[in-house]
């Protein structure tokens, strides 16, 4: 398992690294969209996963952490799963407001064209 | 358990939610201020109580959810905390005060925002727990969001992308710093990290000091260090006035996150970890001091200027925190609120001349060379503001300066010392030639082929000016109290330096009710 869950964390991320690093705002957004899954799943390992036992206290089970997982990484999950879709909604808007102002999704807010054009885009904006 | 602690966060989030209730157009301008202003008021008489408490050097812990420290969250008001609440109060009052001339009608939902992103910052301060510092950190960027983008369009819409992709992606990397740093030690609460972090065994070691540096990092690209600074100039430059000034201290949150966990967790009892960082980041300092010194001269907006000057003043206090004597530390916190002030009079002076030349001149209004219809007033606050802000005498800059350049250790004398006089040259430079272009321009001296305007008389608001008066006089008079002020940066200082105390207050912090 800490094969699985290493790998699936850093393939996350390499995915979510690259798709940041590009040019498109839509990209961006899925790329930082990896990049919160990756650490959802960081943060959730970090609580030393173990199968099988709960994270609130049952009756009939011995109070010690041995069979309980700790429940303090999956507090911190929810949290940082909230904050993470809701940052996404924001930036998608911006994004689409971006676009709808600036006609295009690069995330420069212009193509990067041959200087010609480029000029007369920009003393069209001005 | 003293309930002042949690006041400073509480209030302003009912002012939020009060504020979101009368937002409605029927009840008009009148009443959301008045809501406003009433829960501002509220805070001040808070904040001033608690600072009168963390001054005498008492820090109190406040246990949310009656938890042990180790366990739940903990908020700790101490001396430093204390210090940049009033630091944030004194600087939303002015925010404020200039936003009530109008913008706060053009802008959907202002006023909630702002309470909300006091909200943040105060939270910021307050907390003793590094994943609460988080939500804080989450709660201050997503109001900033808010305020940068609301009522704007077009590139605005272009800057707030990038400032919305940097921070999230700032946010992301603390978010694995923190997994990393609970995975090593265990807990979260900054008081026990900082009693584990000594006593870490060398197989953690490595493992700990990549997700501390990685923390470090990300406070650092809050704050403006230099290859992280680059999203500053232009989104500063580009918000609404009020909202640039009330953003400069949010890059003075990140330079407190640095201090508070450098001297609690890398202090010099602190083992292996002890010092940890503190070479790199006054390098990294020094850096970014010389660059935005270079940025400020090379300004050609006066914004975009004085969101250079908010890069200097941070680099200037990377490298006084990063030298880490209780000297630097403390003229580094006398001079954190003083040019905290003085960048924010100038984004409001910057904002009264930009406005008053568009109407006078409405073609050329991003250029310095419009000519400005009436300037003895706006000279005079530029003046003073440019004094304040380069550290000249007789204002409270220079004394700053001063301090920290005698406090600085014998092996770092020559580089600090030619560093910082130099940066404050050529920040010298760079104020001169904008006040020189701007004020000293008679009409029609160097381009006759262009018609000139008929100057229009746009007088400003008196708010706006008596707001850009008020953080001018809180310059004018931090410098004229500085002895007392000095005193208590001292003392805060060597609290600092001697967290000791800070760990057994918070950890000996029994809950009320509950029995574990």
């Amino acid at each position: 398992m800490e094969l699985a869950l290493a790998s699936a964390i850093g393939v996350l991320t390499g995915i979510g690294i690259y798709l940041l690093l590009r040019a498109r705002s839509f990209d961006v957004i899925l790329g930082m969209t990896f990049l919160s899954y990756a650490t959802n799943l960081l943060i959730f390992s970090a609580g030393r996963p173990v199968i099988g036992k709960a994270p609130v206290l049952k009756d009939g089970v011995a109070t010690t952490l041995a069979h309980y997982t700790d429940p303090l990484p999956q507090a911190l999950v929810l949290t940082a799963i909230v904050i993470a879709f809701a940052m996404t909604a924001v930036t998608i808007v911006l994004a689409m407001r971006s676009r709808s102002d600036n006609h295009s999704d690069h995330v420069d807010a212009h193509e990067p064209e041959p200087p010609a054009e480029q000029a007369a885009k920009s003393g069209g904006d001005a | 358990m003293n309930h002042l602690v949690i006041l400073p966060i509480l209030i302003p989030l009912l002012g939020a939610a009060l504020s979101l209730f009368i937002e409605h157009r029927r009840y008009g301008p009148k009443v959301q201020r008045t809501v406003a202003w009433a829960s501002m008021a509220a805070l001040a008489a808070a904040v001033a109580l608690l600072f009168a408490q963390t001054s005498q050097g008492q820090i109190s812990a406040y246990l949310l959810g009656d938890w042990p420290a180790r366990l739940g969250i903990a908020l700790v008001a101490d001396g430093l905390a204390g210090w940049m609440l009033v630091t944030t109060l004194l600087l939303a009052i002015a925010c404020l005060l200039y936003a009530c001339t109008g913008w706060d009608r053009r802008a959907p939902h202002f006023h909630a925002l702002f309470q909300f992103q006091l909200v943040g910052l105060n939270g910021a301060f307050l907390t003793g727990d590094i994943f609460n510092l988080f939500v804080f950190f989450e709660v201050m960027l997503i109001a900033s969001y808010g305020l940068l983008l609301s009522g704007g369009r077009g590139l605005r819409m272009r800057i707030g992308l990038h400032y919305v992709v940097f921070n999230v992606t700032a946010s992301t990397l603390f978010l694995i710093a923190l997994g990393m740093l609970y995975a090593t030690l265990g807990s979260l609460n900054m008081a026990e990290i900082g009693q584990r972090v000594a006593e870490l065994p060398p197989s953690h070691l490595k493992l700990a000091k990549a997700a501390l540096g990685l923390l470090l990092l990300v406070f650092c690209s809050k704050a403006a260090l230099l290859p992280m600074y680059l999203w500053l100039p232009e989104s500063y430059a580009r918000a609404p006035a009020a909202v640039a000034a009330l953003f400069v201290i949010m890059t003075k949150v990140g330079l407190y996150s640095v201090l508070r966990v450098t001297s609690l967790w890398f202090d010099a009892d602190a083992g292996a970890m002890s010092g940890y960082g503190s070479d790199w980041l006054l390098w990294a300092g020094i850096a970014t001091l010389m660059v935005g010194a270079l940025g400020a001269l090379a300004a050609t907006r006066m914004s975009v200027l004085v969101a250079y000057l908010v890069v200097v003043s941070a680099a200037t206090l990377f490298i006084a925190f990063a030298l880490g004597s209780a000297g630097t530390i403390s003229a580094g916190l006398y001079y954190l609120p003083h040019s905290t002030f003085a960048a924010a009079a100038l984004f409001l002076i910057a904002d009264l001349m930009r406005r008053r030349r568009v109407q006078a001149d409405r073609r050329r209004e991003h250029e310095l060379s419009a000519v400005l219809p009436s300037r003895t007033v706006p000279g005079l606050l530029f003046l003073i503001g440019a004094v304040a802000v380069a550290g000249l005498p007789p204002l409270a800059g220079f004394l700053a300066k001063a301090a920290l350049l005698s406090a600085v250790p014998e092996a770092h004398t020559a580089v600090v010392w030619g560093v910082v006089l130099g940066s404050s040259l050529l920040v010298i430079m760079g104020l001169a030639r904008n006040g020189i272009r701007l004020f000293w321009r008679v009409p029609g001296d160097d381009d006759a082929v262009i018609p000139e305007p008929e100057p229009v008389d746009a007088p400003a608001r008196p708010f706006e000016t008596a707001a850009t008066c008020l953080l001018l006089g809180y310059v004018v008079l931090m410098s004229v109290f500085a002895a007392p002020l000095m005193r208590q940066t001292d003392a805060i200082a060597a609290q600092l330096l001697a967290p000791d105390q800070y760990l057994h207050d918070v950890r000996g912090t029994a809950p009320q009710v509950r029995q574990p």
